[in-house]
């Protein structure tokens, strides 16, 4: 059975990332951020740097012999947790988590560099693979014809920020490509989640480097873990939600009373802290199973998508319509956490889908 | 304090002293109980050893490899799960002695005379009597209670009744041990929806209560109730449950063997509710880790909502699954069965068996009230009882 608590070690990591967000990734610095002009980037340089450079949490996945802190999944959900927690707009989930692990997955000295370039948080990655793809399910490529690369690719999260993409061909293999090299135009479209850009990316006989004659196993690994990681961001996320709500609802008065006093309020933030109970159980065991290498880590990440998904979305809602007017204003942040919340529910495969491959998984057949 | 290793050696003892294969069932939980084996966590004297309570395992697994008799804790649940820490909690040295080891042998079942017809949710509100009579100090008891599982087989009962109407509702109780053969308890089969008598109804005419059969001090009994109610609602989530464990797996198990009766509509509901059974047993299983750990986290107040609303969305499922099947019934003979069983019998059954699961050891409504306020710390209700005397309250 996995241990689905939190270590000492990893409660010291939380404190230690909630207090350097707490410093510098306030609602307000994430919503100037998502309004800064586009030559400067979607992504929070100085955050991520602080982050990477300064805490190395870019490498908890890496090996230490390649230059990594050689950590486990557990470790990475409670860094997830807590950039969700705080929608930091920073592309820890596409690159130190979904891009480490396909590349993990390579094998050979191409990917060693790349994995120690991006264990160090200098160099950014993405896998240009749609951010909507569930693990298992069919993806895009690009024709590859004489080492060079063709095609486009759309849907890409993080491409704009990212200085290496991993892409896959027609010829079954997985490429690494310069975002700065000719041929490759990157081309930022408008977001729902303004704190998780997207992107298309066209290649017109880019030059690439090949990583693995087998790109399919490679996504799959790294759509896996992110699918499974996601989930303790989804943790963090309505974990968030629930506290501001109970917190406002506490200090709102209306009718001569705190509204927090009102049974049908009430009940519906304890139906919501349930929902949140469950879904620390379902990331929990979807990051140990992931950690133990377990032969049920396919179940354990489809369970924490089909179960987290949508409980991110209920508790970005209910947040919206218990703040009441203020919910729906720019100014207050709970417009960031729906947004996030809601594109993170078809962010790699959607809880139906994993319904889905569950059905496969547990031997509960369609009809 | 006592390790793993000196409970296995204590075990081994045991075992050797009292080989299961030739040891009388009753004899040998005693000796068990003597050796302070029963519940590692209670006093010397008392069944345990002042062990950590996580340490029980220990022993529960030696004893299962050896084919040691259990106690059949479904048996005597509510003796074991609210009497007993009950009275450990606040009986006399004397009550300790007298009452927990046929408790816990199940010498002796017990039963909770709790619930009033007038008194469910608002359990506070009860209107069973005990006046103090001067010349024998006895208390005489009068009222009627409802919902009383094991009534019917309980030696013992544990009651709260009404001592000081003029006090407001949670200040005028008292909690009492009450003997189920005193000629003035008279049991009725309470004939439910499944059309089993589970349950009873218990009216008490001048029951005789001795003022040492009394837990806690007089007018203190809400005090005590709240330890009784707490080990109620928590005794679930600290069992571990296989996957499939609970009311999922007949209805898995169905959609398996049976290809014909499956539509892609009930594929969809039926795919939705194992990842909510899974996930539950998960969190079951997350808490049941804090407490091993010593960490016993507010989950617990959750969990019983929880599994409320999926035994019964669940076996809604399974009715419906079984088409043609699921028209019939298996028996409606009244039966009066010894255990409570939410599983057992057949899919008719378990749908509605589970509709008591909300309304049992507290409404998923009064529960979900708890949860706001002692969980997430919101503001109570405005209260309009609780500084008036019971006696003056609208009824």
């Amino acid at each position: 059975m996995s241990d689905l608590l939190y270590s000492e070690e990893e409660e010291a990591l939380r404190r230690a990332v909630r207090d350097l967000l707490a410093d510098r990734c306030d609602a307000a610095t994430v919503l100037a951020r998502a309004e800064a002009p586009a030559a400067e980037g979607p992504h929070d340089r100085e955050l991520w740097k602080a982050l990477t450079e300064g805490m190395g949490l870019a490498g908890l996945l890496v090996p230490e012999e390649l230059g990594g802190q050689g950590a486990t999944h557990r470790e990475a959900a409670v860094v997830l947790e807590e950039l969700g927690r705080a929608v930091a707009p920073v592309p820890y989930l596409t690159s130190a988590v979904v891009a480490t692990e396909a590349l993990l997955a390579c094998g050979g000295s191409e990917a060693a560099e790349l994995l120690s370039a991006l264990a160090a948080g200098r160099t950014v990655g993405a896998l240009a693979v749609g951010l909507a793809t569930a693990p298992g399910a069919p993806f895009q490529d690009v024709r590859h014809d004489a080492g060079a690369l063709h095609g486009e690719l759309t849907g890409i999260a993080d491409a704009a920020g990212a200085d290496i993409l991993l892409v896959p061909a027609d010829d079954g293999a997985l490429y690494a490509v310069h975002t700065a090299q000719d041929g490759v135009t990157v081309t930022p479209r408008t977001s729902l989640d303004l704190t998780r850009p997207l992107a298309a990316v066209t290649f017109e006989a880019a030059a690439a480097r090949e990583l693995t004659r087998g790109a399919d196993a490679a996504v799959r690994r790294g759509l896996r873990a992110g699918a499974a990681l996601l989930a303790s961001e989804q943790l963090g996320i309505a974990e968030w939600c629930l506290t501001e709500t109970v917190r406002y609802t506490k200090e709102r008065h209306q009718f001569n009373r705190p509204v927090g006093s009102f049974q049908a309020l009430k009940h519906r933030l304890a139906e919501l802290w349930l929902e949140v109970v469950n879904t620390r159980a379902a990331a929990r065991n979807a990051a140990d199973a992931l950690a133990a290498d377990s032969t049920d880590a396919d179940v354990a990440a489809a369970l924490a998508q089909a179960y987290a998904a949508p409980v991110a979305v209920h508790a970005a809602e209910e947040a919206l319509q218990l703040h009441g007017g203020i919910g729906m204003t720019w100014e207050h942040p709970v417009h960031l956490y729906l947004k996030r919340a809601k594109a993170d529910s078809i962010a790699y495969g959607t809880a139906g889908r994993h319904r889905e491959a569950l059905a496969e998984l547990v031997d509960l057949q369609a009809p | 304090m006592i390790d793993a290793g000196e409970l296995r050696t204590r075990t081994r003892a045991l075992l050797e002293a009292h080989p299961p294969a030739t040891t009388d069932r009753a004899d040998f939980l005693k000796a068990r109980f003597d050796a302070g084996l029963a519940w590692v966590h209670y006093p010397e004297g008392l069944g345990g050893l002042g062990a950590p309570r996580s340490l029980q395992a220990v022993v529960d697994a030696e004893l299962e490899a050896a084919g040691a008799p259990d106690n059949d804790p479904r048996r005597i649940g509510i003796g074991l799960g609210m009497a007993a820490p009950t009275v450990l909690g606040f009986g006399t040295e004397e009550q300790k002695q007298r009452f927990l080891r046929p408790l816990w042998t199940g010498e002796e079942v017990w039963c909770q005379l709790f619930s009033e017809p007038g008194a469910g949710s608002d359990l506070a509100a009860l209107g069973t009597r005990a006046v103090r009579d001067a010349e024998s100090g006895d208390w005489v008891v009068n009222g009627q209670k409802v919902w009383t599982s094991s009534a019917h087989t309980a030696r013992w009962a544990i009651l709260i009744a009404r001592t000081d109407p003029d006090l407001p509702k949670h200040r005028g109780i008292t909690y009492f041990v009450c003997d189920m053969t005193d000629p003035g308890v008279e049991v009725r089969p309470l004939r439910q929806i499944t059309g089993e008598a589970e349950f009873n109804e218990v009216f008490l005419t001048d029951v005789r209560v001795p003022d040492a059969h009394r837990l806690g001090e007089v007018g203190e009994g809400w005090k005590v109730a709240q330890t009784t109610l707490m080990n109620e609602r928590v005794s679930i989530g600290g069992m571990r449950i296989p996957r499939e464990g609970g009311m999922i797996g007949p209805v898995a198990k169905a959609w398996r063997d049976r290809p014909e009766l499956r539509t892609h509509d009930l594929h969809q509901r039926l795919l939705k509710l194992w990842v909510d059974a899974e996930v539950a047993r998960l969190t079951g299983e997350r808490l049941r880790q804090q407490l091993v750990a010593g960490q016993p986290g507010p989950e617990g107040s959750g969990m019983k909502l929880g599994f409320a609303r999926l035994n019964q969305e669940i076996s809604g499922l399974e009715v419906e699954l079984l088409g043609e099947e699921g028209l019939l019934y298996d028996d409606w003979t009244m039966r009066r069965p010894e255990l409570v069983d939410f599983v057992g019998r057949e899919a008719g059954y378990r749908y509605l068996r589970s509709k008591g699961n909300s309304i049992e050891g507290g409404t998923s409504e009064v529960l979900l009230n708890i949860v706001a306020e002692r969980v997430l710390g919101l503001p109570a209700e405005p209260r309009t009882d609780k500084d008036v005397a019971w006696k003056d309250l609208a009824r």
